[in-house]
């Protein structure tokens, strides 16, 4: 079974993310990037599929300008086979990266795509479930678990009050929620040979795809700040002051 | 313009949060529809319907529906969607896993987790774990929406119930099937609902610890049991207890941080309760930070000294 999974280059979840002054986006120039965490979640789970006899190829596929190679370096040192990057400039909205994975999709024909459930920059939780909707493919979103018999899909979901079982007939779409799996340690001989793992660069403007957004940012600007708080000596001037000053208790 | 909510439901009564849906709904359009999907859901169209506002219930009910299965109710949605201006859901796991796959067939970009509506096609939501707000405009002839509940007031009631119409409901053959549901029974109040959520983070410790330290102070203060995602991670607490950026956002009257340093993928999900407590031994925590009322001391004789005090 070949498997696709997407990644994306998103701002590396341990910086603290500035917004410019003109109001016109955050601050991304000099700061580290990283391959967003629940696409390497995703790499990981496509990656243990193969080890364990399950999928015969992984193709890790990102959109985006060509620093996403880093990206997808990051996902062949963790073990995924090749990479796609479906190359353009600019800033994507989830509706047009579904459709062109749809396009790769179509090409690649993969029985099984792992997505994150959401990307850390925008969070919008979105575009796996565009692409499955684009393919008319069945969805399991947010998994904890995958398993692979009889050419079935069983996924176990986080949802409100507690988890739920899936069963999906593959082509299917995956996204990994954070408890799938630790992804492992990438060690050095890895990322040497990631290096020679091929990476096909294909245009976005030959996959005839209409990445147009009718959404546009009209200014992003800081949260409100809290009022700064203070400390309470100990348990009794704590209990007083959340039920006389504040009323809460 | 006519907005159009689809329902979270239990069967019998709206999931809570909805009436802070069908209130960000209202402040989109002037006349709002609730959907409600299911299998024997009658009664929870009922309810929908005296909440302040909705003009008119629809309901689709059939087998299809009772797993609450993404590509079912997609296709119910899209099988209506030509008459409204705008389609919102909660964004809950509900909610998200359903609307991305309206807005793809409607070929519209969704707008995710909104925090505010500006007016009928301009809305904030926040960006980065909430670092940032960013305003958007969608010139989509549908608007699709999730939004992020806490960030708007409940509406109210009405005495009055709005008509009650059936939704020829629609089948796809899907190849997605429910297996099976595991639900975790618990008699607290609903954590994104609740008016205190005490929450605990690796600082409990052991599991042991979380139940038999943090649960108490919970129960005497009625509130519901929050966790950082490293407590869940370590199993002290249930996977749907996860406050912050990928787990659930609240914002209580009252939240207590209980041994959670307060990395930004936490506060993502609390920072907009109205009072914050802290509970940690490390006077640094970040936690500190944005707390109203800090305490810095081990959890371990701060917790029972606060249950009994109470
Ligand atoms: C400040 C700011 C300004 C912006 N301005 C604009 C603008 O002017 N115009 C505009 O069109 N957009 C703009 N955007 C949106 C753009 O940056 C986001 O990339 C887009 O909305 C995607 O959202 P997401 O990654 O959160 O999707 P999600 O749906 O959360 O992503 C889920 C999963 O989809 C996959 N995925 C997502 N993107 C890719 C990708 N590129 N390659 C491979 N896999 C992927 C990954 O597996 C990921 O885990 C702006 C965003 C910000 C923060
Ligand atoms: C992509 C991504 C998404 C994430 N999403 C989330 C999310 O949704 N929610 C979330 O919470 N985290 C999330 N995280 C994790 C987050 O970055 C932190 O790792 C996590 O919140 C830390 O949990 P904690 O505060 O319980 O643990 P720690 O950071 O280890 O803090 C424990 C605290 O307990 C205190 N303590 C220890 N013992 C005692 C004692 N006896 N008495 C009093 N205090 C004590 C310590 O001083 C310390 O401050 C995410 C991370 C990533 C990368």
């Amino acid at each position: 079974m070949k498997v696709l999974v997407s990644v994306k280059r998103v701002v590396d979840h341990n910086v603290t993310v500035r917004v410019k002054a003109d109001g016109s986006g955050v601050e991304t120039a000099n700061v580290k990037m990283s391959i967003n965490p629940f696409d390497e979640i995703a790499v990981e789970a496509a990656v243990r599929l193969k080890e364990a006899g399950i999928a015969t190829e992984v193709i890790a596929v990102s959109c985006g300008s060509s620093q996403s190679q880093e990206t997808l370096r990051t996902a062949l040192a963790i073990g995924a086979d090749r990479g796609i990057l479906v190359e353009c400039e600019g800033e994507l909205q989830p509706l047009a990266v579904a459709k062109l994975l749809k396009a790769i999709v179509e090409k690649e024909q993969p029985q099984l795509i792992i997505a994150g459930k959401q990307a850390i920059d925008d969070d919008c939780s979105q575009t796996g479930q565009m692409l499955a909707a684009l393919c008319d493919l069945p969805q399991a979103t947010f998994a904890s678990k995958i398993e692979y018999q009889n050419n079935l899909l069983t996924v176990t979901r986080e949802v409100d009050g507690g988890s739920e079982t899936l069963e999906l007939v593959p082509p299917a779409i995956v996204t990994t929620d954070l408890r799938l799996n630790e992804p492992r340690y990438v060690t050095l001989p890895s990322i040497v040979k990631a290096k020679k793992k091929p990476i096909d660069v294909i245009p976005a403007n030959s996959l005839d795809v209409d990445i147009a957004t009718n959404l546009e940012v009209l200014k992003v600007s800081e949260p409100p700040a809290r009022k700064p708080g203070v400390k309470v000596g100990d348990v009794n001037a704590l209990i007083q002051k959340l039920k006389s000053e504040v009323n809460v208790i | 313009m006519v907005a159009l909510v689809i329902a979270e439901h239990n069967d019998s009564a709206l999931r809570p949060t909805m009436l802070n849906v069908i209130a960000a709904a209202a402040a989109c359009s002037g006349e709002v529809h609730v959907l409600v999907a299911g299998e024997g859901c009658a009664a929870a169209a009922q309810d929908a319907a005296t909440v302040e506002g909705v003009s008119k219930v629809l309901l689709a009910e059939g087998a299809q529906f009772a797993g609450g299965l993404a590509e079912n109710i997609a296709a119910q949605v899209l099988a209506i969607s030509g008459e409204y201006s705008h389609i919102l859901a909660p964004a809950t796991p509900f909610g998200k896993n359903i609307l991305p796959r309206v807005a793809a067939k409607l070929d519209v970009s969704q707008v995710s987790e909104i925090t505010r509506v500006v007016s009928a096609d301009t809305f904030e939501r926040p960006i980065y774990a909430g670092s940032a707000i960013a305003t958007v405009r969608s010139k989509d002839a549908i608007k699709v929406i999730t939004v992020r509940t806490t960030s708007f007031a409940a509406q109210g009631k009405s005495a009055a119930a709005a008509p009650i119409e059936a939704s020829a409901p629609i089948s796809v053959s899907t190849r997605a099937r429910l297996v099976s549901k595991e639900s975790l029974a618990t008699d607290r109040p609903d954590l994104t609902a609740a008016k205190i959520v005490v929450a605990g983070g690796r600082g409990l410790a052991s599991r042991e610890n979380f139940e038999q330290q943090l649960a108490p102070l919970a129960t005497k203060l009625h509130a519901a049991v929050g966790a950082s995602r490293a407590a869940v991670d370590a199993g002290y607490a249930a996977n749907d207890c996860q406050v912050g950026q990928t787990g659930k956002v609240v914002a209580p009257q009252l939240y207590i941080a209980v041994g959670i340093s307060g990395a930004i993928q936490h506060l993502a999900g609390m920072k907009d309760s109205k009072v914050i407590v802290a509970i940690n031994k490390d006077p640094d925590a970040p936690i500190f930070s944005i707390a109203d009322y800090g305490l810095v001391g081990d959890l371990n004789e701060v917790l029972p000294q606060f249950t009994a005090g109470l």
